[in-house]
C-alpha cells in the first residue's frame, strides 16, 4: 500500500488538480443532461462515483489476467454489469428519480471517465489504489456537477432540491426565471466558465497553444 | 502484460468466466428487486390515476395510495370500437392488464395509418383501461381515461378525468413527458393543467371541440378553448391531437358517447 502523501494525491487530486470534467474534458454529456435540477444531479453522483470505483477496483484485481487483445471488452463487460445493477437499484428504491434519470443512468456505460480511469489507472495499479482512483474522479465529477446544477436550478426554477428559494413572478412572486438555463447549452456555458475560473486560478494547466 | 495472457486458451477462460460471474450478478440484481420495481410501477400508475380526479394531491405513502385506489377506484377494460364495457373482465382482470405491452403487441393492437394517426401513436391496442372513481357513498364520480400523444420529442402520457356526462373535464394530469425542461414541459406545470378543468370535450353535435389556442389567444368564457404554450408550439399541437385522436372515432369516442347516454349509471 502507498504511503499517506500518496493516498491524498490520489483521492483529491482529481478534485480540483487534476478535475476529470474540468481539465481532461471527459464525460460531459451527462453533465448536460442531468442537471436541471440539484436532487436529479446528486443521484448521478453517487451512481457514477459507485460505478467508477468499483469497476477500478474489479478490474485492478484481475489486471493481471486480462489478455491484452480483449482488454476494452473485457472492461466494458464490468462496468456495464455495475451500471444495470446501479440502474436496478435505483428503478427498486428511487423509482421517481429513475424515472427522471431516464436512459442517463444507462449510459454512465458510455461515460468516458468510467473507461478513461479503468484503462489509464486501474490496468496498472493496485486495486486499493485504483478504487481510491475512482472515488477522487468520481467526486471530482461530482464538484462539477453539482456546481452546474446548483446554477442551473436556482437560476432557471429558482428552486434548490425542489424547495422554491426564489418565489416566480408567475406565482405571484419577483423571481423571473431564466429559462436559459433550463435548456442544454446553458451547461456547456456554465462549465466553460468553472474551467475559466479554475484555469484562472491554477494557470498550469492551461495547455501550451 | 505476459505473452501467456494472449494465447487462445488463456484469452477464451478468462472472457467465459467473466461473462458467468458478469451474468450472475447482473440476473441476480434483476430478480430479486423485480417485485419491488413492479410495484413501484403499479403505486405510480394509481397515484396519478388519484391525482387526477383530486383524490390525492401531492405525495403520499404506498400504504395511502393503494387504500384509497382500492375504495374509490374501479378499474375495467373496454373494447375501444364499440365502446362496451367488456363483460368477462372484472376489476382484478383489468388491473392485470397490460396496455403498454398491449399497444405493441400486433395481436392485441392494429395499426393506425397515415390519415388516422392524428396522434402519431403508430398503434392503438383493441381494449383500453377505464378507471371509474366513486365517492364514500358509491355513486360514480368520474370516469379516467388514459391518453398519449406524440410531442416534439416524446410520447406525453396523461390521465383524463372527466364526469359522469361524458364531456366536462375534471382534470387533465400529464405524468410522463420527455418535452423540453421549461417550455414544453410546462405541460406538468399544475398552472397550465389547471385551464382544463370545466372545459367541454365535445359540441352539441359530438364533434371533438377542445381546441387549443396559440398562447393569449384563448377566450376563458368558452367551454372549449385553453392556452397553448409560449415557446412550445409543437408541443401544444401534440396535447391538441393528442384530444383530437382520444375523444375521436378511434379513441373513447364510441365509450364516451355510451357514457353520455348513461351506460354507466345502473351500475
Amino acid at each position: 500500500m502507498a504511503n499517506a502523501k500518496e493516498i491524498k494525491t490520489v483521492l483529491f487530486g482529481p478534485i480540483f488538480a487534476n478535475n476529470p470534467i474540468a481539465l481532461q474534458v471527459l464525460g460531459i454529456c451527462s453533465a448536460l443532461a442531468v442537471t436541471t435540477k440539484m436532487d436529479t444531479a446528486l443521484v448521478m453522483c453517487f451512481a457514477l462515483t459507485f460505478v467508477v470505483a468499483f469497476s477500478n477496483l474489479f478490474i485492478s484485481m484481475i489486471r493481471n489476467h486480462i489478455p491484452s487483445s480483449v482488454r476494452i471488452i473485457v472492461q466494458m463487460t464490468i462496468i456495464a454489469s455495475l451500471v444495470i445493477v446501479v440502474d436496478q437499484f435505483l428503478k427498486a428504491f428511487a423509482f421517481d428519480l429513475s424515472k427522471q434519470l431516464s436512459v442517463f443512468v444507462g449510459l454512465i456505460i458510455t461515460n468516458c471517465i468510467v473507461m478513461g480511469r479503468a484503462e489509464a489507472y486501474a490496468m496498472k495499479n493496485s486495486p486499493g489504489m485504483s478504487f481510491l482512483d475512482g472515488i477522487g474522479n468520481g467526486l471530482g465529477y461530482s464538484v462539477v456537477l453539482l456546481v452546474v446544477a446548483f446554477i442551473r436550478e436556482l437560476g432557471g426554477s429558482g428552486s434548490l432540491f425542489g424547495v422554491q428559494i426564489m418565489p416566480l413572478l408567475s406565482e405571484g412572486g419577483w423571481y423571473q426565471p431564466m429559462g436559459f438555463l433550463l435548456i442544454a447549452p446553458s451547461a456547456f456555458i456554465i462549465i466553460g466558465l468553472f474551467i475559466w475560473v479554475l484555469r484562472a486560478y491554477r494557470p498550469e494547466q492551461v495547455e501550451k497553444a | 502484460m505476459s505473452s501467456k495472457n494472449d494465447s487462445i486458451s488463456k484469452t477464451l477462460i478468462v472472457v467465459v468466466s467473466l461473462c458467468l460471474v458478469c451474468a450472475i450478478v447482473v440476473s441476480t440484481a434483476a430478480v430479486q428487486l423485480r417485485p419491488k420495481q413492479t410495484q413501484n410501477k403499479l403505486l405510480d400508475s394509481q397515484v396519478n390515476i388519484l391525482r387526477s380526479v383530486g383524490l390525492i394531491e401531492g405525495k403520499a405513502s404506498p400504504q395511502v395510495i393503494a387504500d384509497t385506489f382500492s375504495k374509490h377506484v374501479e378499474s375495467r377494460l373496454i373494447d375501444l370500437q364499440t365502446g362496451e364495457i367488456v363483460a368477462d373482465c372484472d376489476t382484478s382482470c383489468a388491473e392485470e392488464y397490460d396496455y403498454r405491452r398491449a399497444m405493441k403487441d400486433p395481436m392485441q393492437s392494429s395499426a393506425l395509418d397515415g390519415a388516422a394517426d392524428v396522434a402519431s401513436i403508430r398503434r392503438v391496442a383493441g381494449r383500453a383501461p377505464v378507471y371509474l372513481t366513486y365517492d364514500e357513498n358509491r355513486n360514480l364520480q368520474a370516469v379516467v381515461l388514459p391518453v398519449h400523444g406524440y410531442g416534439l420529442w416524446s410520447t406525453m402520457h396523461a390521465f383524463l378525468a372527466v364526469e359522469t356526462d361524458g364531456n366536462t373535464i375534471i382534470r387533465l394530469n400529464y405524468y410522463e413527458q420527455g418535452e423540453t425542461p421549461g417550455l414544453g414541459g410546462e405541460i406538468e406545470n399544475p398552472r397550465w393543467k389547471a385551464q382544463f378543468v370545466g372545459k367541454k370535450l365535445t359540441n352539441e353535435a359530438g364533434e371533438v371541440a377542445l381546441e387549443v389556442k396559440k398562447p393569449g389567444n384563448a377566450n376563458p368564457d368558452s367551454p372549449y378553448e385553453v392556452d397553448g404554450l409560449s415557446g412550445a408550439t409543437l408541443t401544444a399541437n401534440g396535447v391538441q391531437n393528442t384530444f383530437t385522436f382520444w375523444i375521436g372515432e378511434n379513441g373513447f369516442g364510441p365509450f364516451l358517447a355510451k357514457v353520455r347516454q348513461g351506460a354507466l349509471n345502473n351500475g
